[in-house]
């Protein structure tokens, strides 16, 4: 029997002291724990084979790496020598296709989002952008071929590859600049309306200066995936081998037929006896590389601008 | 000027329904100019439905149908060529304050850049006019330059206010303006809103049925999109205005 002498314990509204283990409390625990576990393992088991494939593809590829490896062109049945003219033509290729789409693709993006009223002709066009940013590119390469090599007469060139690149990235562009437009919330445009703002005023007043970071973002990594892609390019400009200068600025024209990493990369790998062992895996390290060195800009680029976020 | 006998805003046969939900049925009334009309009313009784449907923001609202007609001195809203000028005339202050992700000048400034004000001269005197009126300038003076949404909540919605007279509206519309002022703020307000009662006609939507019989001329109750009543102050909120139900909710038997 309790005196007052003894200590009290507190005890909850149901007489029991507040605080006291309870089964479910434990298993509650029990279940966090689990859970926390199963998501790091799941991160780790996601990082450990991208680290491996790096790994591995510098270490093959460290004897053929140095800044001549980029600068100088393939030599003597492309088993020697370096990737410039792969290099460049990439560059190319990225650049002028995303010249072409970006615009298209960001302005079609702030039509869709801004101006579009809700029909069923606008819906149509929505639905037939998200299906487009899923077809697969061997499909673009095919439409490519059919619009741009032959319908168009551009021929097996620059301007056919570039022009498919941007096809193919077109619809992702779209969906990724929606995207960041329709982040930007609804309040501010009503605020603007209310006061009279034109929807053009309200868009440059305050829809795209909000939302231009993300937009940013979205055509930055259509950069990688263009670089990346083989069968767009080598069905419409892409080749084996061409002759050009070591280290020219401009060795293609657009009516040319140029070399591209993807394809060059896919060249050595299957098509070309006796290459270095390294060379190849130098290959696929420059075009990692370039696409990481891409991908870090846009995330630096993120960082930089939400900075400068101003909600 | 001579006295102009039609009324500021004639409302007749308003409706207004969202797809098959009717917000408002059938209201027809008339503000005056340079009156205060006050507007009360429960939740879903169509009170901002009214005021988008004034400024035809309800134009931007899917699936919104509206019928019969609003006049702004005699001319038919919705035969308004020009939206934009209609939405100058008319300042509306959203119940929440939404400062705009630029600076507290930009704010301020943005409606007179967008009707083609560029003079800085003329901008710095608006500015620093409507930030004085809405009660906000000796907070914020030395700051001018610096983002609108890092304000305080009452400031933004102070900010709001001051936005909504920067395009010099000859009618102002209040949505519920000081549920996020304190109340010494408020009184500055309202006071600030008597003063402009003699330039503007102001439609306050409020509910706070006591700022209603501090502040307007006349009042409006409406519920469930049903106009019950509008009169004079003295006679709404007196013992025994028009309609019992009035006098229910205004003595907060119901509501």
């Amino acid at each position: 029997m309790r005196t007052d002498a003894q200590p009290r314990v507190a005890a909850g509204p149901d007489g029991r002291p507040p605080f006291a283990e309870t089964a479910y409390g434990r298993r509650k625990l029990r279940q966090e724990s689990a859970a926390r576990a199963v998501f790091l393992a799941m991160t780790l088991l996601m990082v450990a084979p991208l680290v491996a494939i790096v790994a591995h593809l510098v270490v093959e590829a460290w004897p053929a790496l140095s800044l001549e490896f980029l600068l100088d062109v393939p030599r003597n049945r492309m088993t020697e020598g370096g990737i410039w003219s792969a290099l460049v033509g990439t560059i190319y290729l990225v650049a002028i296709s995303l010249a072409v789409a970006a615009p298209i693709g960001v302005l079609a993006a702030v039509y869709l989002n801004e101006y579009a009223k809700d029909t069923w002709f606008n819906r149509i066009i929505n639905l037939a952008v998200i299906n487009l940013a899923g077809v697969p590119s061997i499909v673009h390469a095919l439409f490519g071929l059919g619009a741009f090599v032959y319908a168009a007469r551009f021929g097996f060139s620059v301007m056919a590859a570039s022009l498919t690149l941007a096809i193919m990235t077109l619809p992702v562009i779209i969906a990724s600049t929606r995207e960041a437009l329709a982040a930007v919330p609804t309040a501010f445009r009503e605020a603007c309306w209310n006061v009279g703002a034109s929807r053009w005023q309200t868009i440059r007043g305050v829809v795209l200066p909000n939302s231009i970071s993300g937009i940013l973002t979205g055509i930055i990594l259509q950069v990688s995936r263009a670089a990346g892609e083989t069968a767009p390019v080598m069905f419409t400009g892409a080749v084996l081998y061409k002759a050009v200068e070591r280290g020219s600025l401009f060795p293609y024209y657009l009516d040319d037929q140029c070399m591209a990493l993807s394809m060059h990369l896919y060249v050595l790998t299957t098509q070309v006896p006796n290459v270095a062992h390294a060379i190849p895996y130098a290959t696929a390290v420059v075009l990692l590389g370039s696409v990481l060195l891409v991908n870090a800009a846009a995330i630096g680029l993120r960082v930089w601008l939400r900075n400068r976020k101003r909600w | 000027m001579a006295i102009d006998p039609r009324a500021k805003i004639e409302v007749e046969g308003l409706r207004l329904a969202y797809g098959h939900r009717e917000a408002i049925r059938g209201v027809s009334f008339d503000v005056q100019a340079n009156e205060i009309l006050g507007i009360i009313g429960p939740a879903q009784s169509g009170k901002t439905s009214l005021l988008r449907c004034l400024n035809r923001t309800i134009d931007f609202v899917a699936g919104a149908h509206v019928t019969g007609t609003i006049r702004v001195d005699g001319e038919d809203v919705r035969r308004v060529r020009d939206v934009f000028d209609l939405r100058r005339r008319i300042g509306m202050v959203a119940p929440l304050p939404v400062g705009l992700p630029m600076s507290i000048y930009d704010n301020v400034a943005f409606a007179p850049r967008c009707a083609g004000i560029t003079s800085r001269g003329e901008l710095d005197g608006r500015v620093e006019r409507c930030l004085r009126q809405a009660a906000l300038w000796d907070e914020v003076k030395d700051r001018l330059g610096s983002l609108g949404t890092k304000l305080s909540g009452g400031q933004q919605q102070r900010l709001t206010i001051a936005r909504a007279l920067s395009h010099e509206p000859e009618i102002l519309c209040l949505d519920e303006f000081s549920i996020a002022i304190d109340p010494v703020t408020t009184m500055r307000i309202e006071d600030v809103l008597r003063e402009l009662k003699r330039e503007v006609t102001i439609i306050l939507v409020t509910n706070l049925t006591q700022q209603a019989r501090r502040l307007a001329d006349r009042t409006m109750f409406l519920m469930a999109g049903e106009l019950v009543e509008i009169g004079p102050n003295a006679v709404v909120f007196s013992d025994a205005p028009a309609q019992r139900k009035t006098y229910e909710y205004i003595s907060g038997l119901f509501g």
